[in-house]
């Protein structure tokens, strides 16, 4: 029998200095270093100087009641609410803007991206002017030409135009809009069930389709099973029906939601400048499809719109949508702009804290945080969308 | 190690010497403004009647004054001024900063800004009031603005004030609030805005300078708040501190006893007692401030004394059209109270 | 047997002209049935849009700078009297105005010099003292103070001038920077990586006007005591951060595009990590790149319009500094945005169709 070989001793690592580990390890420690040693020293001064000129720093700002109006907010305020609730109403404002914006700039950007493959010579011109135009104008400009035709085109608050109980005037849009209670929100959480259950059945319809060739109607069952949620929430909230109408005050339309002429002017001036953005994304994505696919779809006896839906978007998406995250985030980042013209969303209360408390540094780490959140939240969405919805490679 | 990585080690260890080396203490802002030989004062960008810059790049103005007073007191000219022009928002940390040695920018004195910036107030040197201003018509009085959208801008003690004026009053007042202050006068103009508010003295600079038809618009007479404006200094520099704070008493001093630009050279041998001190012809009150004797009297002969800086900048003869009310010496009624100088 | 009669058949119809101008507009306009239609529509809103804005920007306009007519023409014709009355201040901001000609000269050299630098003719080691010359000039005739040219402090510098020297000098010095970060970020030490990561993370999820307070209010915060920073240089600085924030990701792109096969190959060669680096990876990453690094070019030319909220007064800026505080021409607003759109249109849709040719040129030397 052989012998049982003694166990081999546990060599030391030695890592020489002249070795690329070696070096790898002294970099990483200057470099480390580094970094340590200019944040120490930039602390330490920030704080010496603050406390050689008496500037008081801390969060505990946050507790304190703000003491200022806000013209727009979702959440309802008092004169005791804390600046948390300040910052709260700039998110939900900034919230507000990036949604219905990401939204609507999609649409209006796909439109124009797949205008651009049209036959009709006028319409490809059209597109492609639109997107040149948009594209080489800096942001802050388009939003202050669009505020400007507001307030200048739309009739003053005495003449302004009425329809029943709509109002357009210089103080905004005004609609009549449900009293809101608990129904409605249970009518929305129904509506957002729906979709989901919606989109459980059109997976399970897509695999029925692919293993026996026989089509379900998805979009129709989708479509009533978000109606069916939202009646059936509607209902459990116990069925409320009242509207607030808007009528014509001494200085402004009470009751009803509005939408003031700084929200639409941001709103719009995002919209079309992500969308000529947008356009050039989805069009170089259709165009990055090969030919051959297009001659294989149509040699298939599929129709033009079967292809697109079938064969072209879903491999053009592969190449969409990591561009088209980087666009959503511009267009939440450039939501900041609001400031210049009046629309409260973070920054600008941000900046209005910033000089009641004097907390700059505070005020302007709590509006980065923020953003970065968004920013990483946004593109955690978009990767799983990703992930899930373009064609598995081989 | 090849020359690039030496130097990428060399800049690392240069910064965490850096770090170590540079000590982070106060410095004697006097000091430097003396060897520096220019006085940096932070001023509106443009307001008429209290800092505006003309199409040559020449300042004007209550605020400019003050500045030129003092940087005749300690430097012997009014011309040694670097003027910065600051927004709302970056008045403060200018000074906080050390960009800037003297914030003269309509500045209202409150306790928050005294007490928690690390900044001082030096005294007042125009007393104001927050007021409104509408287009001629219906509205007389600022409590029936119920309900109306007012156009304000950011960083100011204005938008405090009209929160605080609009719940006292249950008036529901919508503010828009920009952060610039043309953008603000403009939707006013445009007719975005029922009103504008910010400090009466502004009300009748926008309203003179900016308006098209300045008759169309009305400032309306009540005032929701009190505004004291003065200049600022920063803490832990008492020297200049009293530097400031006594040459805005002395110029109010000085209208008292009948100093003005024109006779400050020979009014000294009048005869009064406490002229000749402020002038330093009797006594040296100059140096308990670390200045000459004549510092004064360099002041006074550089923007006059208050009385003449009123009136030459924002007085009845100007458009602007002030009237000095609150502004005047306490023995004509208004509130321009100055510790003796003696 | 009897002769048949020859009867030919009868000639068919002439087909229909497949080129010229009817057969053009058939393919490409009226195809179909919803084909006209669209055109149809189009035509008559897109012309009734073109001929009303026409009529109101040419026709009825007024070019002079005489108020009295601009003011009756308003609602009717446009005012570009605007324009020639504030234009100059407009373009050139507070900069004295004995002293035009020196920003005038000194943008054209910028210019200039970035126009020879992106002739393929001129791509050669006379770049560099070329650049360094240039920037020696440019900021002499700028600032002034020396060889008899009286000093203007940098807060007067406004206008297009102000312009094209951020967007330029932030470039310049933000692509080294970009470059180092890049390397950084695909570099196999962890420290390293992470720290480039972070950097590029952290900006790219902020937005630039935060990015621009922190540097103009908070750097001076960040100093020791006594060493105060040039309100430009500290908008330079967070331009520059924040735009190698960006090209960093655009180069990694290319990094990653390179095939792994020319790093193995260099190794082989026995070319060090630098070598590689500068004289085979680099040189091809950057030549794929071009045209996204000049689309971040073209979004900084766009973004430096927001220096205005830090009180720098760039074009943009310089617009609301001339018109605001003058009632008489405030009324004119639209023309004068109108055009520094058309200035920045112009400026931007160069630099785009500049980075299209690159794109081709490149294409065309890679399919030989």
């Amino acid at each position: 029998m052989i012998e049982a070989r003694p166990a081999p001793t546990r060599k030391s690592r030695s890592v020489s200095w002249r070795s690329r580990e070696g070096r790898s390890l002294i970099y990483q420690v200057l470099a480390i270093g580094s970094v340590i040693a200019l944040i120490a020293l930039l602390v330490r001064n920030t704080l010496a100087n603050m406390k050689a000129r008496g500037i008081q720093s801390g969060y505990d700002f946050l507790n304190q009641p703000f003491g200022f109006d806000v013209s727009e907010t979702l959440i309802p305020y008092d004169m005791m609410s804390s600046y948390w609730t300040a910052f709260a109403i700039g998110m939900t404002n900034t919230l507000r803007v990036a949604v219905i914006g990401i939204v609507l700039a999609t649409l209006l950007g796909t439109l124009i991206g797949v205008g651009r493959f049209s036959n009709n010579f006028i319409l490809r011109k059209v597109c492609y002017a639109y997107v040149e135009f948009f594209r080489n104008v800096p942001i802050y400009l388009q939003l202050l030409i669009w505020y400007l035709v507001f307030t200048e085109m739309l009739p003053s608050f005495e003449e302004a135009w009425q329809q029943g109980h709509f109002f357009l005037s210089k103080n905004g849009v005004s609609f009549p809009w449900p009293v809101w209670e608990l129904g409605h929100t249970l009518a929305v959480l129904g509506l957002l069930l729906g979709l989901a259950a919606g989109w459980g059945y059109a997976r399970r319809a897509r695999r029925h389709f692919e293993l026996t060739g026989e089509p379900k109607p998805a979009v129709r069952v989708v479509l009533a099973l978000m109606v069916v949620g939202a009646v059936a929430g509607w209902a459990m909230g116990g069925a409320p029906s009242q509207w607030s109408l808007p009528v014509k005050g001494d200085f402004q339309v009470e009751g009803g939601a509005a939408l003031t002429p700084e929200f639409l002017a941001l709103l719009l001036g995002l919209v079309f400048y992500t969308a000529a953005f947008i356009a050039e994304v989805v069009r170089s994505g259709i165009a990055s499809v090969s030919l051959g696919q297009h001659e294989a779809a149509a040699s298939l006896g599929l129709s033009k719109r079967q292809a697109m839906r079938l064969v072209v978007l879903p491999q053009a998406l592969r190449v969409i949508i990591p561009p088209l995250t980087s666009q959503y985030l511009n267009l939440t980042k450039n939501s900041s702009l609001a400031v210049a013209i009046g629309y409260p969303e973070l920054v600008s209360i941000a900046n209005t804290t910033l000089n009641q408390t004097g907390r700059a540094i505070e005020a302007l780490s709590i509006v980065m945080l923020v953003y970065l959140t968004l920013s990483l939240l946004t593109s955690a969405l978009m990767n799983w969308f990703n992930a899930s919805a373009a064609i598995q490679e081989r | 190690m090849t020359s690039l990585k030496l130097k990428v080690a060399l800049a690392a260890v240069g910064t965490a010497a850096m770090a170590v080396a540079l000590p982070a203490h106060a410095g004697k802002t006097l000091d430097t403004i003396k060897s520096r030989g220019q006085l940096v004062c932070g001023v509106n960008t443009g307001l008429a009647g209290f800092s505006q810059a003309d199409s040559n790049g020449n300042w004007s103005g209550l605020d400019v004054d003050y500045c030129k007073a003092v940087a005749a007191a300690v430097l012997g000219d009014a011309g040694k001024v670097k003027y910065v022009p600051l927004n709302a928002q970056q008045r403060f940390t200018a000074l906080q900063s050390g960009e800037i040695d003297i914030l003269s920018r309509n500045t209202t004195n409150t306790l928050s800004r005294d007490a928690s910036l690390g900044l001082h107030f030096v005294g007042v040197n125009y007393y104001d009031g927050q007021g409104f201003m509408v287009p001629k018509g219906k509205i007389t009085s600022a409590k029936q603005l119920r309900g109306a959208t007012v156009c304000v801008q950011s960083g100011t003690t204005t938008e405090k004030n009209l929160t605080d004026f609009s719940r006292a009053n249950k008036l529901n007042i919508k503010p828009v609030v920009f952060e610039k202050v043309e953008a603000a006068t403009g939707a006013y103009f445009s007719g975005r805005c029922q009103a504008y508010t910010t400090d009466a003295s502004g009300l009748a600079s926008v309203r003179a300078k900016e308006a098209k038809d300045p008759a169309a618009h009305v400032v309306l007479p009540d005032l929701i708040s009190k505004e004291p404006l003065g200049p600022m200094v920063r803490r832990g520099d008492d020297e200049l501190f009293a530097i400031a704070k006594w040459v805005l008493n002395g110029l109010i001093e000085a209208e008292e006893y009948g100093i003005n630009q024109a006779n400050v050279d020979t009014i000294k041998s009048n005869g009064d007692p406490q002229v000749g001190r402020m002038l330093g012809a009797t006594e040296d009150l100059g140096k308990h401030l670390g200045l000459d004797k004549e510092w004064l009297a360099r002041s006074v002969k550089a923007v006059g004394n208050y009385g003449e800086m009123f009136e030459r900048n924002v007085g009845p003869k100007t458009s602007i059209n002030l009237p000095r009310g609150r502004n005047n010496l306490w023995s004509n009624g208004g509130l321009m109270y100055a510790p003796p100088l003696r | 047997m009897s002769a048949h009669h020859f009867e030919p058949i009868a000639p068919r119809p002439m087909p229909g002209r497949q080129t010229g101008a009817i057969a053009w507009l058939r393919t490409n306009l009226f195809s179909s049935w919803g084909n006209t239609l669209v055109t149809l529509v189009l035509l008559l809103v897109a012309g009734s849009a073109l001929l009303s804005t026409l009529d109101w920007a040419l026709l009825k306009a007024v070019f002079g700078s005489q108020l009295e007519a601009c003011n009756n023409a308003r609602g009717v014709g446009a005012c570009w009297g605007v324009i020639t009355e504030k234009g100059r201040f407009i373009v050139m901001g507070r900069y004295p105005d004995t002293e035009h000609w020196r920003p005038v000269i000194a943008t054209g050299l910028m210019l200039g010099v970035v126009a020879m630098s992106c002739m393929p003719r001129f791509w050669s080691g006379v770049l560099v003292p070329l650049w360094a010359g240039m920037l020696v000039v440019y900021f002499i005739l700028m600032k002034g103070g020396v060889l008899g040219l009286t000093e203007v402090p940098t807060d007067q510098w406004g206008g297009l001038p102000l312009t094209v020297m951020l967007t330029v000098i932030g470039m310049t010095l933000a692509f080294p920077l970009s470059i180092f970060v890049a390397l950084g970020r695909r570099s196999t030490m962890p420290a390293i990586r992470t720290i480039c990561t972070l950097y590029v993370e952290l900006i790219r999820g902020v937005p630039l006007i935060t990015v621009l307070f922190m540097a103009s209010f908070m750097l001076p915060l960040f100093m020791p005591e006594g060493v105060k920073i040039d309100v430009l240089i500290r908008v330079v600085v967070g331009i520059t951060l924040f735009a190698a924030a960006y090209m960093a990701e655009v180069v990694r792109g290319g990094l990653q595009a390179l095939p792994k096969g020319q790093t193995e190959a260099a190794a082989t060669l026995g070319l060090s990590y630098w070598q590689t680096q500068r004289k085979i990876v680099l040189p091809q990453a950057l030549a794929t790149v071009v045209p996204s690094l000049m689309n971040t070019f073209i979004g900084m030319f766009k973004d430096t319009s927001l220096v205005t909220i830090v009180s720098l007064y760039e074009l943009t800026g310089a617009l609301s500094l001339a018109l605001n505080s003058d009632a008489d021409w405030r009324p004119f607003k639209l023309e004068a945005y109108l055009f520094i759109t058309l200035i920045y249109f112009v400026f931007c849709f160069a630099m785009s169709r500049y980075s299209l040719w690159v794109e081709e040129r490149t294409a065309v030397s890679k399919t030989r």
